[in-house]
């Protein structure tokens, strides 16, 4: 079998270029880390959409907590385990903490201990059932029934000490990483041939159009552009671009000029999709915010979650090409909205 | 206008709201002339699924008349008869070219929040939640229809509202459950939940050739539907279901198992070695009762189909039964769009007349009580379609 060559080696149809290695984005650790590090120099505008939906999916979670916490009673003998509103509120404390913690979390260090107190539980549990099964049925008490659950046990205290440890581990990593330059890069498949998406991209002044925080871009002519970004109160951030790098179809790169305020510069690169389903388009791009101000306003610009933006502007990109047009509800029909609900919707989420 | 919003848990209204209008180029604006409530809707109406907001309009199973559309609407005209389907859908991305309609890249304009919750995002819905899409439903007089040369299917005048109006939905979902057994002959199917979905997926697998179909729940007019349909019905409340259907198919299993169900399972009854496990469970966001006990009954090498909407986490999933014994499984909101015109083929043919599932008439102004009645299974409710007046 193992000397046999690959069936995929004798297929015909034109040489395959070697598929390229995973290579995150400047040898920093893991692309999600990168964008991690993005997200602490960010400030705070988008950060209202981002918390409100946490707030929301949290509030979720916390819901179905509180039910075992006030009435632990009638949910204990309602899942067989008695009257055992201790265990019961355990699990509601569990439910709590979790939520959908890890999912919407920033840090991951508060989900971990969360997870430590869900190994809890599950050891309150097999106590639990160590004793239901003596009250259930005469042969569960055996020593042998005991001993499995002993076992289980002391299983589960490993995973435990674990968990503390990853914890423990997560909490001073977090800690300790500080703030750098914004360092993104997503990805995005496009059902269209990489030529008519990087025609599309190649005209600068169609950027607008699905980068949400640009107000314009207008070229200046030869290979320098002027780009106009929104920032908050009304005012606006400025820069001059040059393209420093063009492959027809391929890929495009542009940085701006040397003299800029700012330092921002980006690339993307079409690549054909396998089997015929459309192009790979992946984004890079850097800033450094300034000091001073401006700096302020770029990191309000970009928010706390660059690469989320970018991400979220590829994706409008890949609406705009397939559909013609961008999925919204805005000034869509409602009944009356809550405080809450107001404070929920527009901006991000929608 | 008048619409029906969600007001909070148990709690829905019905609110004057501005009229809808065109927001992208390829919406069209529908007249409402019947929309229905659907099991879905009770997972909003009782909490489970997150990111509902109060003054949210309701409602994904709707058909109308075309009154307005948008510069980019092809093969559409004002004063079109139309049954919409309950995803959004473009028409245009990958998803869409493979009918995999209700993945559609392009319709949830809050994907990335539905990302952080299931890894990827499938398409919008209406009326059902802001992490897909928060689109306003048509549990109103008038919807905002987007993609609306994609999605919505012209109904000739000579069948009623009542016949084809489940094309939204649940006709197709029922369908689609059964299809997904990929039922071969001599097969039995055992169908969870004998509402409008599994009373849907009972018909579809006997129309695609199942041998017998076996059907439980506990309501006994659902259960008499179940039967007049074709099923053999068992009560779960009297009988030991895994047991039964263990019996029933000379110790194998069902060769398919759908859950018509979902996440808001009834769990009295449940038997079986996970007893205590399967309890528990009920402190998760999903009560998945039904699921544990459709994989624990499906015969080795046989199909769980999914037809029932879960939300988030579920617990003491019974895995190593999957695993060990060659189970598949399958589920999806339904791909609607892939089904709308072959099923009404096979109701212009007489093969259907999903009407039969219709048990109250009201209109939308007594949507409250209707949603109450539905939830409860009071007055024999298996079906309620909304008119707006
Ligand atoms: N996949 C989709 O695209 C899609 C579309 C529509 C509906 N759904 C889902 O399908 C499910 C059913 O919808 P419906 O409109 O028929 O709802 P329904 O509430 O009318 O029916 C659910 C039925 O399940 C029965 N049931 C509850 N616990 C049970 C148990 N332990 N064993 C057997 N039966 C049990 C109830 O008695 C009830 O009759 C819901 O979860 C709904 O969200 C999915
Ligand atoms: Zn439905
Ligand atoms: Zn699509």
């Amino acid at each position: 079998m193992a000397t046999e060559p690959h069936p995929m080696d004798e297929r015909g149809g034109p040489p395959r270029a070697p598929a390229p290695a995973y290579e995150p984005a400047h040898g920093r650790g893991a692309l999600r880390r990168v964008a991690r590090v993005g997200r602490r120099v960010g400030s705070s505008l988008e950060r209202v959409d981002e918390a409100a939906m946490a707030r929301a999916l949290g509030w979720f979670s916390i819901g179905l907590g509180l039910a075992q916490l006030l009435a632990p009673r009638a949910l204990g003998r309602a899942i067989g385990v008695g009257e055992r509103p201790g265990l019961i509120r355990m699990l509601g404390l569990r439910e709590l903490a979790n939520g959908i913690g890890l999912l919407v979390a920033k840090r991951r260090g508060p989900w971990a201990w969360a997870r430590v107190g869900g190994d809890m539980m599950d050891m309150a549990l097999l106590g639990a059932a160590a004793r239901a099964d003596g009250a259930s049925s005469a042969e569960d008490t055996s020593a042998g029934n005991r001993r499995r659950i002993a076992v289980a046990g002391v299983a589960v205290i490993g995973v435990t000490a674990l968990d503390i440890y990853a914890a423990q581990k997560l909490h001073r990593t977090e800690a300790a990483r500080a703030p750098a330059a914004m360092e993104v890069r997503r990805s995005v498949t496009v059902n269209a041939l990489p030529e008519k998406l990087y025609s599309f991209w190649r005209d600068f002044e169609n950027l607008p159009r699905f980068m949400k925080h640009l107000e314009s871009v207008s070229v200046a002519g030869g290979n320098i552009s002027h780009w106009v970004a929104k920032a908050p109160a009304g005012t606006s951030v400025e820069w001059d671009a040059e393209i420093v790098e063009e492959q027809p179809g391929r890929r495009l790169a542009w940085r701006t000029l040397p003299d800029s305020e700012l330092f921002h510069e980006g690339s993307v690169e079409f690549q054909p999709a396998p089997g015929g389903r459309g192009t790979i388009v992946r984004v890079d791009m850097r800033y450094r915010p300034p000091g001073g101000r401006i700096g302020a306003r770029l990191a309000r610009f970009a928010g706390e979650e660059p690469d989320l933006q970018v991400y979220e502007d590829l994706r409008r990109f890949k609406q705009l090409i397939e559909t013609g047009e961008i999925a919204s509800t805005q000034g869509q029909s409602a009944g009356r909205r809550s405080v809450i609900g107001r404070m929920s919707l527009g901006g991000r989420l929608s | 206008m008048r619409a029906v919003c969600w007001q909070g848990v148990n709690k829905v209204g019905v609110e004057d709201v501005p009229e809808p209008h065109l927001i992208n180029p390829r919406d069209a604006i529908v007249r409402v002339t019947a929309t229905a409530i659907c099991g879905s809707d009770l997972h909003l109406y009782d909490g489970y699924v997150p990111t509902m907001f109060r003054g949210d309009i309701l409602g994904h199973e709707f058909m109308g008349e075309v009154v307005e559309i948008g510069p980019g609407v092809r093969d559409l005209q004002v004063g079109d008869r139309v049954v919409v389907p309950f995803p959004i859908a473009c028409g245009g991305c990958w998803f869409c070219q493979h009918e995999l309609y209700s993945l559609c890249e392009n319709t949830n304009p809050n994907a990335a929040f539905a990302e952080k919750l299931w890894g990827h995002s499938p398409c919008g819905i209406f009326g059902y939640s802001h992490l897909l899409g928060g689109y306003a439903g048509g549990q109103a007089e008038y919807v905002r229809v987007p993609f609306a040369d994609v999605g919505p299917i012209k109904v000739p005048q000579e069948l009623s509202d009542e016949q084809v109006l489940f094309l939204s939905d649940i006709l197709p979902t029922g369908y689609m459950a059964a299809e997904n057994c990929d039922i071969q002959p001599g097969d039995t199917v055992a169908v969870w939940g004998c509402g409008p979905v599994g009373l849907f997926a009972i018909k579809s697998a006997l129309l695609l050739g199942a041998e017998r179909v076996i059907a439980i729940d506990r309501y006994p007019e659902r259960l008499r539907l179940a039967r007049d349909a074709g099923a053999e019905a068992l009560d779960y409340e009297s009988t030991d279901v895994l047991a039964a259907l263990c019996d029933l198919t000379g110790g194998r299993g069902p060769d398919a198992c759908i859950d018509a169900v979902g996440m808001e399972a009834h769990l009295h009854g449940v038997v079986g070695t996970y007893d205590r496990a399967k309890q528990a469970m009920r402190l998760e966001t999903d009560r998945p009762g039904v699921l544990r006990q459709a994989i624990m009954a499906c015969r080795n090498g046989g199909t769980v189909s999914v037809a029932g909407v879960y939300g988030g986490f579920i617990d003491k999933m019974p895995f190593g039964a999957v695993m060990n014994r060659s189970l598949t499984i399958k589920s999806g909101q339904t791909h609607v769009h892939r089904y709308m015109r072959p099923l009404l083929e096979r109701i212009q043919k007489g093969e259907i007349d999903p009407s039969f599932i219709v048990t109250h008439r009201l209109p939308l102004e007594q949507a409250p009580q209707a949603y109450a009645m539905f939830k409860n299974k009071q007055q024999e409710c298996v079906k309620v379609v909304l008119r707006p007046s």
